[in-house]
């Protein structure tokens, strides 16, 4: 008798998704999906909105990353309106974007995923999460909660909102940074920084290393990969030509303005979210296992895939024995955990950078803005890939038309690849039991989707 | 004894979830005093069972049932009617299950619109039909969770101010009712209100409010409601900057736009937008346009497709 096994809903991720696992008759894998069952419909809903409201309005397509969506509809509504932001503007702007880029790689580390590394994906779920690490490693836990709460409350102090910002307004900044302001941020960066780099060798040393033959067997697939790098390369989080690798290694970079010669968005009729495709490789769409057609991934794993180097010298470090030891792009999903930390020593040592800019403490941060008739693409690195938006307005700045492709839309279809990987991988004979389950589900909270 | 808690999100975004994390420090004292039977976000209790073979959704039974979101399709529905069943108290955390949130500006349109707008942007290859295998069918709307189920307590906020989530959680350990702000949000703002003006017009938020440099103090600003900015401050129901502290957009010297939902839970914070600057001689034809002043509290029915009531 055939079977269906549902995990639903997929925990620890942020969201609404499952997964259904089809067994054939002799209880092997016949396929599998991911249900996502979420639609919103941002894209209808700002038509007729002033566009100079909706860095306040799309935010809320997500409370994780509300900075990104944020961020990315400033530098689009900049678009519409032809308007140039003064420099300490723009790198207020890249600091709350670096900052908040920390938090998240920690929220996402230890408070997602480290339950089933730290405790072990095998163990009852009850323990198998953050509340379990704290009453089991109660100091660590407390460590790691100061560091996480800390970069959050840099961006609340200082931009007022943390969650759903507000401080990015077209034109530049809504307030600017105080002498006083900076030396007390550029301090407890420096201690983040070590945090960074703690967590780092924390998680090379005592995390990883019985996981390594996992990594290399759970949910690995072939796929080229997405990130956005600056002039010379460099992984740049904020601004910079997008970058789109193959799994040779070739590469095409572009434009965010001519994203839709490059990248397609297609429909499957189990998931509300679409599945964003390289059109540019004029190869069509297929999620096969031995020979996917169009399929890029975006996230940590993806910058650093794209990236020739780091902007910084401790993340480069790491960057360089991660390739040492993965090559070049490296493909174990797993490895997203890995490229995470190396990405939180660069955030970390970015934001010391731009604090350490006389510059950031300018007092012309905003230049005042003509609501007109106009497009604009704006485009950053959300922590879950590259994020898109695009709008249009008319004489009055009011929206007439907005596209969005958010950063873990481009992860749907490997996300799907990597839990089919996993499912044939780990189900044989219809066995399957809650540690199996959980390591499938491993296979999409490396996306961090 | 612990008080069990479970928690579900529904139509949201997880700020409200985050939020609950920006206890910081305090989270491990709440851990310490409640026990979370279900919370996705953080924990894998699955409702068909931990070996995914039910087939039915289960959530554990709890004393105190947190449902962040509104309601906008069968999942969200089925979910929040199984931890009503099985919870004693439900509280409805934020403003999107308080008044709709953001995601209700989606109730201006009926749902065909908002699905034929998705699947055919520029990026899109557009489908033969719209994805209905397992996944929930739209609802007509997006609603509060008090138009589908009976909610015990509103926790307002977008996301509510981790003051009064701790404020909130301990009240419900010690079983009392919370303390929760209720004035407006300029009962709690510090800039300078001179009284009526000369204004007659609003100007669109394009450029900075006048203050004398950066290092001046809010409480020297004069308010961006009378310096002609828009401000949804009158309307809004205060308390978004913890115990005690500045509106949090304020303190950015950006105005309020209404996040708090309405000062009295039934309140219209559209049609008391427009009469406080009707009754000041402010002209609203100066708005660019009225609906975004529904844009956190567009449930109950306050906004809706524009031909229907006719067409219906």
């Amino acid at each position: 008798m055939s079977q269906v096994i549902n995990i639903a809903p997929i925990t620890r991720i942020e969201g609404h998704a499952s997964i259904a696992i089809h067994l054939d008759d002799a209880g092997n894998v016949r396929d599998s999906k991911v249900h996502i069952m979420s639609l919103r419909g941002f894209e209808k809903f700002v038509e007729g909105k002033p566009a100079e409201e909706l860095p306040r309005i799309v935010n809320r397509i997500c409370g994780i990353c509300p900075w990104q969506h944020h961020l990315a509809s400033n530098k689009a509504v900049d678009g519409c309106f032809g308007v140039s932001v003064p420099p300490a503007g723009r790198k207020l702007r890249e600091l709350m974007q670096v900052v908040s880029h920390a938090e998240d790689k920690l929220l996402h580390f230890f408070f997602l995923a480290a339950g089933d590394f730290v405790i072990g994906p095998d163990s009852d779920y009850a323990v198998r999460n953050v509340i379990g690490i704290a009453k089991a490693n109660p100091d660590l836990a407390r460590k790691v909660v100061r560091m996480r709460q800390m970069a959050k409350m840099i961006l609340e102090k200082f931009a007022g909102k943390a969650i759903h910002p507000v401080a990015g307004v077209p034109g530049g900044f809504s307030k600017p940074l105080l002498e006083e302001e900076r030396v007390e941020i550029l301090k407890q960066v420096r201690e983040l920084l070590d945090f960074a780099l703690f967590t780092m060798d924390f998680a090379k040393t005592k995390v990883f290393p019985p996981y390594l033959d996992m990594v290399q067997s759970v949910g690995v697939i072939h796929t080229g990969f997405i990130g956005t790098v600056d002039d010379d390369g460099a992984l740049n989080l904020y601004d910079g030509r997008i970058r789109l690798m193959k799994g040779d290694g070739s590469r095409v970079d572009f434009d965010s303005l001519e994203y839709t010669d490059y990248i397609g968005e297609h429909v499957e009729p189990y998931s509300y979210s679409k599945f964003p495709y390289a059109r540019c490789w004029n190869e069509g769409f297929s999620l096969d296992l031995s020979d996917p057609k169009g399929i890029y991934r975006s996230n940590c794993l993806a910058r650093l895939n794209v990236a020739d180097k780091m902007a910084t010298p401790r993340a480069h470090e790491e960057l360089e024995e991660f390739r040492e030891k993965f090559g070049r792009p490296a493909q174990a999903t797993l490895l997203y955990h890995w490229a995470r930390l190396v990405e939180e020593v660069y955030a970390c040592e970015r934001a010391i950078q731009l604090l350490e800019d006389p510059e950031i403490t300018d007092d012309n941060i905003r230049a005042a803005v003509e609501p007109k008739a106009g497009r604009g693409v704006g485009c950053l690195e959300a922590p879950r890939g590259t994020l898109i938006h695009d709008y249009s307005t008319d004489e009055n700045g009011l929206i007439t038309r907005a596209n969005m492709i958010v950063g873990t839309t481009h992860n749907i279809g490997p996300i799907n690849m990597s839990v089919n990987q996993a499912a044939r991988t780990l189900i044989k004979n219809g066995e399957v039991d809650e540690a199996t389950l959980n390591k499938i589900e491993m296979a999409v909270r490396a996306y961090d989707p | 004894m612990s008080v069990k808690v479970a928690e579900e999100w529904l139509n949201a975004c997880s700020g409200c979830e985050i939020a609950i994390v920006d206890l910081g420090e305090r989270l491990l004292d709440v851990l310490q005093l409640v026990d979370f039977v279900h919370m996705p976000v953080i924990m894998d209790h699955k409702y068909l069972g931990q070996k995914g073979d039910g087939e039915h959704m289960s959530i554990p039974e709890a004393d105190v049932g947190i449902l962040s979101g509104g309601i906008r399709n069968e999942e969200h529905l089925e979910v929040a009617l199984e931890m009503r069943k099985k919870c004693k108290i439900i509280v409805a955390l934020g403003t999107c299950a308080t008044h709709g949130g953001i995601p209700a500006l989606s109730n201006s349109y009926s749902s065909q619109e908002v699905l034929e707008r998705y699947y055919s942007t520029e990026s899109t290859d557009k489908p033969h039909a719209w994805p209905d295998q397992g996944v929930p069918p739209l609802l007509d709307a997006c609603y509060a969770l008090d138009e589908k189920v009976k909610v015990d307590l509103y926790v307002p906020g977008c996301p509510p101010h981790p003051d009064h989530v701790f404020s909130v959680l301990t009240a419900l350990v010690e079983n009392r009712p919370p303390a929760l702000p209720g004035k407006s949000v300029c009962d709690q703002c510090p800039t300078v209100r001179q009284g009526k003006g000369e204004l007659k017009r609003l100007r669109r938020f394009l450029q900075a409010p006048r203050y004398q440099g950066a290092g001046e103090p809010l409480n020297k600003m004069r308010c961006l409601l009378e310096q002609g900015i828009l401000c949804m401050g009158p309307v809004t129901r205060g308390g978004c900057g913890g115990n005690g502290a500045t509106p949090r957009c304020i303190s950015a010297r950006v105005p309020c736009r209404g996040c708090y939902g309405p000062v009295r839970h039934n309140g219209n914070q559209m049609l008391d937008m427009l009469n406080a600057l009707a009754s000041n001689g402010i002209e609203v034809q100066s708005l660019p346009e009225y609906t975004s002043l529904l844009r956190f509290s567009g449930a109950h029915h306050l906004l809706h497709p524009k031909r229907s009531a006719k067409e219906a």
